[in-house]
C-alpha cells in the first residue's frame, strides 16, 4: 500500500491532497469538514482587510452537455475579520493537529502591515504562509495580488517583508497573467521564498449573454474579467507549473494548482514535480468527498507502478520535455485503421480531409480518393426504402461495419499527426504505429549544426 | 366541378382516446434532449441520414438541437421531410436512421433520433402554430403551369409541397372529410392522433397548397383535371383492405382493420368486442389488435396461416402486441363466418402447414385436410392488407399497371404517359409514410424538371 504522508517544505500532513485558498476553505467549520473527508491540507481563504463582495460572483463555460469545464470568479479575498479567521484556524489547528493549515495572506504593499499579518497567522498555528500575488481581479486594481505577482521586484520584495519574521515555510502563489513565469519564481526565490504555488486563476471573460449582451458574471447589467479555473485550465497550468520546475534559477518545492478534480491529474503534475496538488473547482463543483478517490486513485495506481511513495515518481516527467529542435525527425509514425474495431462513424475521414492531410480515404476498392462533398452528394443521390420485415429476415441492428464505410490511411501521405487518432470514438479502432524509415535518429538541432 | 377547398373543421378528437392510448413514445424534455442530442457523434455521410427514405441531415438537425438552434434544426428536417413531424411519430426506426446508427457497434445505444426529430417538430409546431413556413416560398403568380395531387396522403403532400416550393401552382384532391390519408385515418392511436397529421396539412396549406374535396373519377373526371392541370401526381395510395371471401362476412362485428382504426379514432360511441379475432399477421393487424385491447377487449386472438418466422410485421411490433397481451396462433385459415341474429359469434378455421422451402419466396400455404377447429368471438377484424388499383387508371393511355401498382421511373416518379406521375402506397403497394413521402419528392423533382422544359 502506498505510502502518501507528505513533507512539503517542511509541512508535513496526511497525504498531497490540499484544498487551495477559495471558497471551500472560507471557515474553520468547512475546514474541518473538509479534513473528515480526508483533505490533507487547507489553504485558508485569503486572509487580509475583509473586503466587500459583489454579487453575482461565478460564471461557468459549459461544454457538450457538462457543466462547469471552466470557472470564472470576481469574489475578492475574504469578507470575514481578520481576527475571526486566525481564531478559526487556532481551533482548527488544535482540533487537527496533523492535518497542515496553511494561510493565504493578502495586505497592503507595506512591511509593517506584512510583518503584523505573518506574526499574527503563526501565533493562531498556521503550518504554512501562501503570499497571494496571484489574484488577478478586483485586489490588483488595488495594488495587491497580480499587481505584485506581475512585477518580480515587488514580489521579490514582499516575500523578503514576509520572511524576515516568518518561522513557518512560505509559499509564494505565483500569477499566469505574466509573459514569462519564470520572472516571478526567481524573484520570490531571490526574496527568500521556501516553495511556489502555481497557477493561481487565469484572467478571462467567459461568456456573453445574447439576449442582455452582458459578459457574465451579471453585476447589474455590468461584468468585469475574473479568474479562470477548473478543468479546462489544467494543461495551461502544467505547462507553467513545467516551466518553473525545470528552471535551474529557481529549484524550490511546486505546489500544484489548476484544473485538478482527481488523481489523474493530481498524478500528472506529480510527474512535473509537484510535491502536493491544491484542488478547488472540482470541489465547488461536487463537495469534499471527491478526495476520497484522489486518494484511492492514486494509491492504486502507485500500487500497480510500484511506487512507494511520491518521492518515487516526483518529477520524472520532466526530462521529457525538451525543446522542439531536440526532437527527432526521423521518427516516424502512421494512423493504422483497424476493420475490426472501426464503427463506420468516418470522423476521422472528414477530419484528415478537412482538418489534416487528406490521407484517409474511403474508397478502398477505386482508388478514385473522391472528396467529402462527391462522397455525401453520392448518398443522397441514392434511393433508400423501408426495407420489409419479413421471410424470416431477422431486424437486428448490423453488428459488423459496412466495409465501405472502413477507410484506409495512406501510409505514404500520412504525417502521424495523431488527429484521426484523436477523433475517432472507439478504442482501438486506429492506432498510431512507428515505421522504420532506415534513418538514424536526427534533430532539427542537429541537422542545422551539421550543416553549419 | 367543385372548387370548395375543405374548410377548417375542428379535428375529429375522441376524448377517450387520449386516456387509452398515451403516446407510445412519450417526447422528450429539454435536458434530455440536449443530453441525447450531445450523444450523437456528429458522423460524417451517416449512415442515419443514409438510410432515411427521405435523407434527412440527421446529424445535422441533433447538432441544432445541442446547438440551441431549434428553429434551424426544425428547417434542417422539414428542408428534407415536410411530414418530419408525423414520420417522428410513426417511422419504423429501429429498421431506418436507428438501425443504422453507428453507435450499435459502440455502445449499443443508437441516438433516439425519432424522438430528437420529434422534439424539434413539436417546437417548431409550438412556436409557428404550424402556420409559419419553414423556408421561404415565391410566389404563384410568375408560374402558369398548374399540377394536381390526386389523394391527400403523405405522398401527395410532399409533391404539393415540393412543388409549391418551387413556385408551382398546386391543388391536392381527397375525397374525405378531412386530407391527411393513412396520417389522420389509419395510424395507431398511440403514434399519431388525426390532430397532429392535420397540423401537418395545415402547414403544407399554409406554404399556398389548395386543398378541394373532391372524389376524383365520381365527383371529377381526370379529363378535367388534365384540363385544367399540366401535370398530374398520383398519390391516391391503395384500395379498400381485401376480404376474406368466406361465407358470413358481412355479419354484423365483422369490420376490417382500417375501417376498425378510422372507426375508433374518429367515433367517440364506436365500441369494441369482448372477445375479437383478427385475421392476418401485418403491421396493420397489430395495430388493429393492440387497440382492441386498450379499447376494453377482454381477449385478442391473432390467428396467421404461416408462422412468426413469416410474419409480416416489423419484430418490434411483434414484440408490443405480445406485451398488450395479444395471442397468436399461427398456421390457420378462417374458412367460415358463423352468426346469430346478423352479429359475428364465431369462425371456423382450417389448420394450415407450409411447403418445403420455397426458392425466392415465402413458402406455399397448404390447408390440412379435414382438419377444423372453431373460435367464438363478438367481432372479427379481416387484416389483409389493402386492394390494389381499380378501373380509374386502367384506360389512361401509357399509363402501366403491373400486380396492381403503378409502373413509375423510380428516380423522377414518372409513369408511362408524360402527364402522369405517381407515388407512395399505389406505386409501392404499401409502405410506410416516410417511403410515400420520398416518392411525392422524386415525383415533384421529376415533374418540375419537366415544366421546367416545357418552360423551355
Amino acid at each position: 500500500m502506498a505510502n502518501l504522508t507528505t513533507n512539503f517544505a517542511g509541512i508535513r500532513c496526511p497525504n498531497p491532497f490540499w484544498l487551495a485558498s477559495g471558497p471551500p476553505t472560507n471557515c474553520g467549520e468547512q475546514v474541518m469538514r473538509a479534513f473528515d473527508a480526508g483533505w490533507g491540507g487547507a489553504v485558508w481563504k485569503t486572509i487580509g482587510d475583509p473586503i466587500v463582495n459583489v454579487s453575482s460572483r461565478y460564471s461557468s463555460v459549459d461544454w457538450a452537455g457538462q457543466r462547469m469545464m471552466g470557472l470564472n470568479n470576481i469574489e475578492l479575498i475574504s469578507d470575514r475579520p481578520i481576527e475571526v479567521n486566525l481564531r478559526e484556524i487556532a481551533d482548527v489547528k488544535k482540533r487537527y493537529p496533523k492535518h497542515a493549515v496553511i494561510a493565504s495572506l493578502m495586505v497592503e504593499s507595506k512591511r509593517e502591515a506584512w510583518h503584523d499579518i505573518v506574526k499574527r497567522s503563526e501565533d493562531a498555528g498556521a503550518d504554512g504562509l501562501e503570499l497571494n500575488f496571484g489574484c488577478p481581479h478586483g485586489m490588483s486594481e488595488r495594488g495587491m495580488g497580480s499587481a505584485v505577482g506581475q512585477v518580480p521586484e515587488y514580489a521579490c520584495l514582499i516575500t523578503e517583508w514576509a520572511k524576515e519574521v516568518a518561522r513557518a515555510p512560505v509559499l509564494v502563489k505565483l500569477t499566469p497573467n505574466i509573459t514569462d513565469i519564470r520572472a516571478v519564481a526567481r524573484a520570490a526565490k531571490r526574496g527568500g521564498a521556501d516553495a511556489l504555488s502555481a497557477i493561481n486563476t487565469i484572467n478571462s471573460i467567459t461568456g456573453i449573454d445574447l439576449d442582455t449582451f452582458t459578459p457574465r458574471p451579471d453585476v447589474g447589467g455590468l461584468s468585469s474579467h475574473g479568474g479562470y479555473c477548473g478543468p479546462a485550465v489544467k494543461p495551461i497550468a502544467l505547462h507553467l507549473v513545467e516551466r518553473v520546475a525545470s528552471d535551474p534559477e529557481v529549484g524550490l518545492p511546486i505546489s500544484g494548482i489548476g484544473g485538478i478534480g482527481g488523481w489523474r491529474e493530481a498524478a500528472e503534475f506529480m510527474l512535473l514535480g509537484c510535491g502536493t496538488v491544491q484542488v478547488c473547482t472540482a470541489v465547488m463543483h461536487y463537495g469534499y468527498r471527491i478526495v476520497e478517490d484522489m486518494i484511492d486513485g492514486l494509491s492504486n495506481w502507485m500500487d500497480e507502478k510500484g511506487f512507494a511513495t511520491i518521492g518515487d515518481f516526483r518529477g520524472r516527467a520532466l526530462a521529457k520535455i525538451t525543446e522542439w529542435k531536440h526532437l527527432d525527425l526521423n521518427y516516424k509514425i502512421v494512423a493504422r485503421i483497424h476493420a475490426d474495431k472501426c464503427i463506420g462513424c468516418e470522423l476521422c475521414y472528414i477530419a484528415c480531409w478537412d482538418g489534416a492531410h487528406q490521407c484517409i480515404h474511403l474508397d478502398a476498392a477505386h482508388y478514385a480518393h473522391i472528396k467529402p462533398a462527391d462522397l455525401e452528394a453520392a448518398s443522397r443521390a441514392r434511393i433508400a426504402v423501408t426495407p420489409i420485415a419479413k421471410l424470416g429476415t431477422p431486424h437486428a441492428a448490423p453488428s459488423t461495419t459496412p466495409p465501405e464505410r472502413i477507410p484506409h490511411v495512406d501510409e505514404e501521405e500520412c504525417v502521424g499527426c495523431n488527429l484521426c487518432w484523436l477523433v475517432c470514438p472507439a478504442p482501438g479502432a486506429i492506432t498510431m504505429e512507428q515505421v522504420p524509415v532506415g534513418k538514424q535518429s536526427e534533430s532539427w538541432h542537429q541537422r542545422t549544426e551539421s550543416h553549419a | 366541378m367543385s372548387h370548395a377547398s375543405a374548410s377548417l373543421r375542428p379535428a375529429p378528437a375522441v376524448p377517450r382516446n387520449l386516456e387509452q392510448f398515451p403516446e407510445l413514445h412519450p417526447p422528450l424534455d429539454p435536458q434530455s434532449a440536449i443530453a441525447e442530442a450531445n450523444r450523437c457523434l456528429f458522423c460524417f455521410d451517416a449512415p442515419c441520414t443514409g438510410a432515411c427514405p427521405t435523407h434527412i441531415d440527421v446529424p445535422r438537425f441533433i447538432k441544432k438541437i445541442a446547438s440551441g438552434n431549434l428553429r434551424g434544426s426544425a428547417s434542417t428536417i422539414l428542408d428534407a421531410n415536410i411530414l418530419g413531424l408525423s414520420c417522428s411519430r410513426v417511422c419504423p426506426v429501429d429498421v431506418l436512421c436507428e438501425g443504422a446508427c453507428v453507435l450499435h457497434r459502440y455502445n449499443k445505444k443508437p441516438i433516439e433520433i425519432g424522438r430528437l426529430q420529434r422534439y424539434a417538430m413539436d417546437a417548431f409546431y409550438a412556436a409557428s402554430g404550424g402556420v409559419a413556413a419553414p423556408f421561404p416560398v415565391p410566389p404563384v403568380a410568375d408560374r402558369t403551369q398548374k399540377a394536381a395531387c390526386i389523394g391527400g396522403g403523405p405522398a401527395s403532400l410532399a409533391c404539393a409541397a415540393e412543388l409549391r416550393r418551387h413556385g408551382y401552382p398546386v391543388a391536392v384532391f381527397d375525397n374525405r372529410a378531412f386530407p391527411g390519408g393513412l396520417n389522420t385515418y389509419g395510424v395507431a392511436e398511440y403514434k399519431l392522433r388525426p390532430s397532429d397529421s392535420l397540423r401537418e396539412v395545415e402547414m403544407v396549406r399554409s406554404l399556398g397548397v389548395e386543398f378541394r374535396q373532391a372524389d376524383v373519377g365520381v365527383s371529377v373526371s381526370l379529363e378535367a383535371i388534365e384540363e385544367e392541370f399540366a401535370l398530374v401526381f398520383l398519390g391516391m395510395g391503395l384500395g379498400a383492405m381485401e376480404r376474406l371471401d368466406i361465407p358470413g362476412e358481412d355479419l354484423r362485428g365483422v369490420i376490417d382493420a382500417l375501417h376498425f382504426i378510422e372507426r375508433y379514432k374518429t367515433a367517440a360511441d364506436f365500441a369494441v368486442g369482448k372477445r375479437v379475432v383478427v385475421i392476418g399477421a401485418g403491421n396493420t393487424a397489430i395495430d388493429a389488435a393492440n387497440a382492441a385491447r386498450r379499447l376494453g377487449a377482454e381477449e385478442v386472438h391473432i390467428f396467421y396461416r404461416r408462422t412468426e418466422r413469416e410474419m409480416p410485421a416489423f419484430g418490434f411490433e411483434f414484440a408490443h402486441a405480445k406485451l398488450e397481451g395479444v395471442r397468436f396462433h399461427w398456421l390457420a385459415q378462417p374458412v367460415e363466418i358463423f352468426g346469430r341474429d346478423g352479429r359475428v359469434t364465431g369462425v371456423k378455421f382450417q389448420e394450415t402447414s407450409l411447403s418445403g422451402t420455397h426458392a425466392g419466396g415465402r413458402r406455399k400455404v397448404l390447408p390440412v385436410p379435414g382438419v377444423f377447429f372453431e373460435c367464438a368471438c363478438d367481432m372479427l377484424i379481416p387484416a389483409l392488407g389493402q386492394s390494389r388499383l381499380t378501373g380509374l387508371l386502367e384506360h389512361k393511355q401509357g399509363l402501366e399497371v403491373s400486380g396492381g401498382v403503378i409502373v413509375v421511373e423510380r428516380a423522377t416518379g414518372q409513369t408511362g404517359n408524360p402527364r402522369y406521375f405517381a407515388g407512395g402506397d399505389c406505386v409501392n403497394g404499401g409502405r410506410e409514410v416516410v417511403d410515400a413521402v420520398a416518392d411525392g419528392k422524386r415525383a415533384a423533382a421529376g415533374m418540375i424538371a419537366r415544366l421546367g422544359a416545357r418552360h423551355g
